[in-house]
C-alpha cells in the first residue's frame, strides 16, 4: 500500500507541479494587484507553468473576471470570509477559489493543474483515489494540493495563504502613503505575497 | 539623579490608554498630506515636520513637567536620560537608547527601537523619498520646541530611519548652548 501510494506519486511528479495566478480586486472590480507563481510543497521550484503560456497573461485575468458573478452570489451563501473553491473553467482547467474582505476587497486565486485531466492518466487517478482513502495517515499534503484542486487539503491550504496575505493586505493598506483604490505596487508585500506561496502552496 | 529612578518616573507616570494605530493613522495622514502639499519637496516636509514638533514641544513641556513632577537636571547627561526614560515613556511608551556621547557630553544619540509613529509604514517608491523625507522628523522639533522652554538651545536630526532600510532608527541631539535669562529685545 504505502509503495504503491509513493509510485506514483514519483511517477508524476511533474503534474503535482499547479501554476498559480493570483489576483486582488478592488470593491469596483479594478485590479490592484497581480502575481503568477507555482508550487513549491513537495521539491517544486515556485515558477507558473501554464498550460497556454502565450495567452495565460490575459486568459488568466479573464477568466478570474468572469468568476466574479458567481462571487457575487456566493458571498451571501454564508458568513465567512473564505469562500473556497467557487468556479470552475474547464477549457483550461482553470479553478478559481476566493476570499472576501470585510471592506469587500476580493481575493481571487486561480489554480491550473499543468495537464490536461486526459492526458493525467490512470496512475493519477489512482493516486488521487488512494490519498482519499489514506489521505489522513499520509498527510501527503504536498502531492494532494496539485492532485485535486477542490480537496479539502487543498481548500485548507488555499485557506492559510488567504488569511496570510489578507493580514498582510491590512498592514498594507494602514500604510498612510497608499490611496485606497490604487494599485499595491509595495515591493514588501509582494515579497511577503510570495513568501505565503510558498510556505502554503 | 541616578538612572534608575528616572526609569521608575517613566514607568510611574506613563499614561497606559491610547490607540497605538490612531497615533499611527493620524500621524502618518499628516506627513502623507504634507508630502501632496509640498509636491514631495521632502526638504520642505521635513522642516515643517520639524516647525509642528517645535510647537508641540513648547506646550508639551509644561504638561511634561506637571506630569512627571521632576526637579531639574544636574547636567546634560541627566536631560537626556530624562528625554529617552520619562519624555518618550510618558508620551509613546517607548525608551530610546540614550547612547554615542562626544566626550564633552554635549551630543549624544537615541536609539529607536522601536516607533510607533512608522508603524505599517512603507516610504513612498518615487526614489527620492527613501533619500530625502524624515519621516518622524517631527519628534526632532518636539525636543527643540521642549528644551527651549528650559532655557537649552538644541540641534536635533535624525541620521538614519530603518524606513530607509537602515539597521536603525538614530537621532543625534547636539546642545548648542544654555540660555541665559536675556532681557526681551523690543523693551526699553
Amino acid at each position: 500500500m504505502a509503495l504503491s501510494l509513493r509510485n506514483p506519486t514519483l511517477i508524476n511528479r511533474d503534474q503535482h507541479k499547479m501554476s498559480y495566478y493570483f489576483t486582488i480586486l478592488s470593491p469596483t472590480d479594478t485590479p490592484l494587484f497581480n502575481i503568477a507563481f507555482g508550487t513549491s510543497k513537495g521539491g517544486g521550484d515556485g515558477i507558473a507553468r501554464f498550460r497556454f503560456p502565450e495567452t495565460a497573461q490575459y486568459m488568466n485575468q479573464f477568466i478570474i473576471h468572469s468568476s466574479l458573478d458567481i462571487l457575487e452570489e456566493a458571498q451571501w451563501t454564508n458568513g465567512s470570509m473564505y469562500l473556497k473553491h467557487i468556479d470552475t473553467y474547464p477549457p483550461a482547467a482553470a479553478y478559481i477559489t476566493a476570499f472576501l474582505t470585510p471592506s469587500g476587497a476580493r481575493f481571487l486565486l486561480l489554480h491550473q493543474p499543468p495537464h490536461l485531466p486526459s492526458s493525467t492518466g490512470s496512475s493519477g487517478l489512482g493516486a488521487s483515489s488512494l490519498l482519499g482513502s489514506a489521505g489522513s495517515t499520509t498527510r501527503a499534503s504536498s502531492s494532494s494540493i496539485a492532485a485535486n484542486p477542490t480537496s479539502p487539503q487543498t481548500e485548507e491550504a488555499v485557506r492559510q495563504f488567504m488569511n496570510e496575505v489578507y493580514e498582510n493586505y491590512v498592514k498594507t493598506a494602514m500604510n498612510p502613503f497608499y490611496k485606497q483604490g490604487m494599485e499595491i505596487k509595495s515591493p514588501v508585500f509582494r515579497t511577503r505575497v510570495t513568501a505565503a506561496g510558498k510556505k502554503w502552496l | 539623579m541616578s538612572s534608575n529612578k528616572t526609569s521608575r518616573i517613566g514607568e510611574e507616570t506613563r499614561v497606559d490608554k491610547v490607540n497605538a494605530e490612531l497615533v499611527t493613522l493620524t500621524y502618518g495622514t499628516i506627513v502623507a498630506q504634507l508630502c501632496q502639499d509640498y509636491d514631495s519637496n521632502y526638504q520642505d516636509v521635513n522642516k515643517q515636520l520639524e516647525k509642528m514638533g517645535y510647537n508641540i514641544g513648547m506646550r508639551l513641556i509644561e504638561d511634561f513637567l506637571a506630569k512627571s513632577g521632576v526637579g531639574r537636571c544636574a547636567n546634560f547627561r541627566d536631560t537626556a536620560d530624562m528625554i529617552a526614560k520619562v519624555g518618550f515613556k510618558i508620551f509613546l511608551n517607548v525608551t530610546p537608547t540614550v547612547t554615542n556621547w562626544t566626550s564633552d557630553n554635549t551630543q549624544f544619540s537615541l536609539i529607536f527601537e522601536e516607533n510607533p509613529l512608522a508603524d505599517f509604514v512603507e516610504l513612498p517608491d518615487d526614489g527620492r523619498a527613501q533619500d530625502e523625507l524624515w519621516f518622524s522628523n517631527i519628534l526632532c522639533g518636539v525636543l527643540r520646541g521642549a528644551l527651549e522652554m528650559v532655557q537649552m538651545q538644541i540641534e536635533a536630526h535624525f541620521v538614519s530611519d530603518v524606513l530607509r532600510g537602515d539597521d536603525t532608527t538614530e537621532m543625534r541631539v547636539s546642545l548648542v548652548r544654555y540660555i541665559e535669562d536675556e532681557m526681551p529685545p523690543e523693551e526699553e
